[in-house]
């Protein structure tokens, strides 16, 4: 099996040069798929690929200039593909064939690259291990006995064991930055409100934005610049222009003001490796010349809260349609409201229940105003305090998870610890905040993900910050 | 305090239209609580004179031109539904039997 070139730029550069084709490298990346042993695909889309990769280099022997042309990439599916499969990781979504494609879908098939197929995922994008899939875990390439982090584990797995040369996630709470984080790529959650979510099954809708995933920062710079720009079809998008997201990949951190908050290094549980990781990280920025200021975000320790208010109770209402009537699983009852009882029963796993419980009784009466309504003047103050601690610098530099990848089954019994691994990445989503993970080494022979954060609308320097650090990064030999 | 109680919860299920076994009732009884507790912290927060955000973006009401497009095809759409009849969804009597 020929192995797929590192990064999607040499992959463009190779077809340019015809040293290879889009056909051969949807070949490669089909029979990688098939043979993954991490279950990071739910699945493989092998004719749709080479049809895909025909197409592309007809346009290619046409001199057609579009850098993802004839590139193999993966979709979380949750990610709606139309006449292929698409399963949010749910058994009530069971046979579930979407008639249209999701707008991110149709824009790359427009760019010309070429979908492999569906990867894993936490049901519904719920979940921070990839433990709650209905179609099993996923396992980290690095050490399989470890998960991949989630929810969009199966899209960090596929670009980190090399079956593909990008991916697409969603982030609700951190759901691409820490897979990418504890498997070693680069995963991106851009400006809530960048990128159309027509025909992304909904999660929680005022946090959730799809992004990508790659080998290096200018990969997913890349992508974005496919994914960008206003679709009609989606009500809660911002007319705003992509600018050159690539314009200052080369332009080194020299000059810029890098805002270290306090409380995303004073956390019970980080592991003195990772801290240590991103400690010397932060240093060879600086050695680079950026300048680094102490900043200090308050209401950080509210952020878990809020979400784990917001979050649920968005989803309640979101999951509301599936009632076993237009798709998806049914099981008949004895009237209508006994048959959506019993399919949602049977169709949604236990942390899905858990969190539409939860989300409905923070709406209910009575607890609405102390619950939901509470959580969204919080949600207030937080983005309050991101905007102006941006007032005063260009980006933030933090861990993107306090640990490394653990155990498959170490948190499974306790949500709340579960739910802890996302508290440098989630204050990201209520805010609506662009934010970035790249590897910054290693630590017990696990990676280590620095996340960089930036303002509104300012993926380019996001992208510029992260790949300034991405050739310093120490170049340690992973476990695999 | 509002550590949340069975009743509670099954009476929350039956709203969220969940089934839930005993075991799964128990369970998340005690699950909940936890959660809940943790998410209590923020009584402890002032947000008097705080406006609640619903969503980050600068827009709302957002129109487009109301022009007719063509609807997915049916065939496409039915494809996906468990009872179908003629070009309708087939549902149960949606009142429930006294």
């Amino acid at each position: 099996m020929n192995a797929l070139p590192r990064t999607v730029s040499e992959a463009a550069a190779a077809l340019r040069r015809r040293q290879t084709s889009a056909v051969e490298l949807a070949e490669a990346a089909v029979a990688k798929a098939q043979g993954d042993r991490y279950n990071a695909w739910i699945h493989v889309a092998g004719d749709h690929a080479v049809a895909q990769a025909r197409a592309a280099d007809e346009r290619l022997a046409r001199g057609d200039g579009s850098p993802l042309l004839g590139i193999p990439w993966a979709c979380k599916d949750i990610i709606g593909t139309k006449g292929i499969e698409t399963t949010a990781g749910s058994r009530i979504l069971d046979g579930y064939v979407p008639p249209y494609s999701a707008t991110v879908v149709e824009r790359l098939d427009e760019a010309g690259a070429v979908m492999i197929g569906k990867t894993n995922l936490d049901e519904f994008a719920m979940g921070s291990s990839n433990e709650n899939s209905a179609f099993g875990p996923v396992k980290n390439p690095h050490d399989a006995a470890r998960v991949p982090g989630g929810s969009s584990g199966g899209s960090a797995v596929a670009v980190a064991a090399g079956e593909t040369l990008f991916a697409l996630g969603t982030d609700t709470g951190g759901s691409i930055r820490q897979p990418a984080a504890l498997t070693g790529v680069v995963g991106m959650k851009p400006t809530y409100g960048r990128v159309s979510r027509y025909g992304v099954v909904a999660f929680a809708s005022s946090l959730d934005q799809v992004g990508p995933f790659a080998t290096d920062v200018e990969g997913c710079a890349i992508v974005c610049e496919a994914l960008f720009g206003k679709d009609p079809r989606d009500a809660t998008m911002v007319e705003r222009p992509t600018g050159d997201l690539r314009a200052g990949l080369r332009r080194g951190v020299r000059g810029l003001r890098l805002g270290l908050p306090r409380e995303y290094f004073e956390v019970k549980g980080m592991e003195p490796g990772v801290e240590r990781r991103v400690r010397e990280a932060i240093r060879a920025l600086e050695r680079d010349g950026a300048e680094l200021v102490d900043v200090s975000l308050p209401s950080t320790d509210h952020g878990l809260a809020v979400y784990y208010l917001i979050q649920p109770a968005e989803a309640s209402a979101n999951l509301a349609r599936y009632d076993g009537v237009r798709y998806g699983l049914r099981v008949e009852g004895r009237d209508l409201v006994d048959t959506y009882r019993r399919t949602r029963g049977a169709g949604f796993g236990a942390e899905v229940k858990r969190r539409l419980i939860l989300g409905t009784y923070a709406l209910s009466a009575g607890y609405y105003d102390a619950y939901y309504a509470k959580a969204q003047k919080v949600r207030t103050l937080i983005k309050k305090e991101f905007e102006d601690v941006f007032s005063r610098v260009d980006a933030l530099v933090t861990p993107t998870s306090s640990t490394v990848a653990f155990p498959i089954g170490a948190k499974t019994n306790d949500p709340l610890a579960m739910y802890l691994n996302d508290v440098f990445t989630l204050p990201v989503n209520i805010a609506g905040l662009p934010g970035l993970s790249l590897p910054c080494g290693v630590s017990e022979g696990l990676p280590v993900g620095l996340q960089v954060i930036a303002n509104y609308y300012d993926e380019a320097m996001l992208f510029r910050v992260a790949a300034a650090y991405e050739p310093l990064a120490p170049k340690e030999a992973l476990a695999a | 305090m509002s550590t949340i109680d069975r009743a509670t919860v099954e009476k929350v299920a039956g709203l969220a239209r969940i089934a839930l076994t005993e075991a799964e009732v128990a369970r998340f009884t005690d699950q909940l609580s936890v959660v809940l507790d943790a998410v209590d912290r923020l009584r402890a927060v002032d947000t008097s004179d705080v406006p609640p955000t619903a969503s980050i973006l600068p827009t709302f009401d957002v129109m487009r031109a109301d022009e007719p497009e063509p609807s997915l095809p049916l065939e496409d759409v039915f494809r996906n539904a468990p009872l179908r009849e003629g070009d309708l969804f087939r549902v149960q009597t949606p009142l429930e039997e006294r």
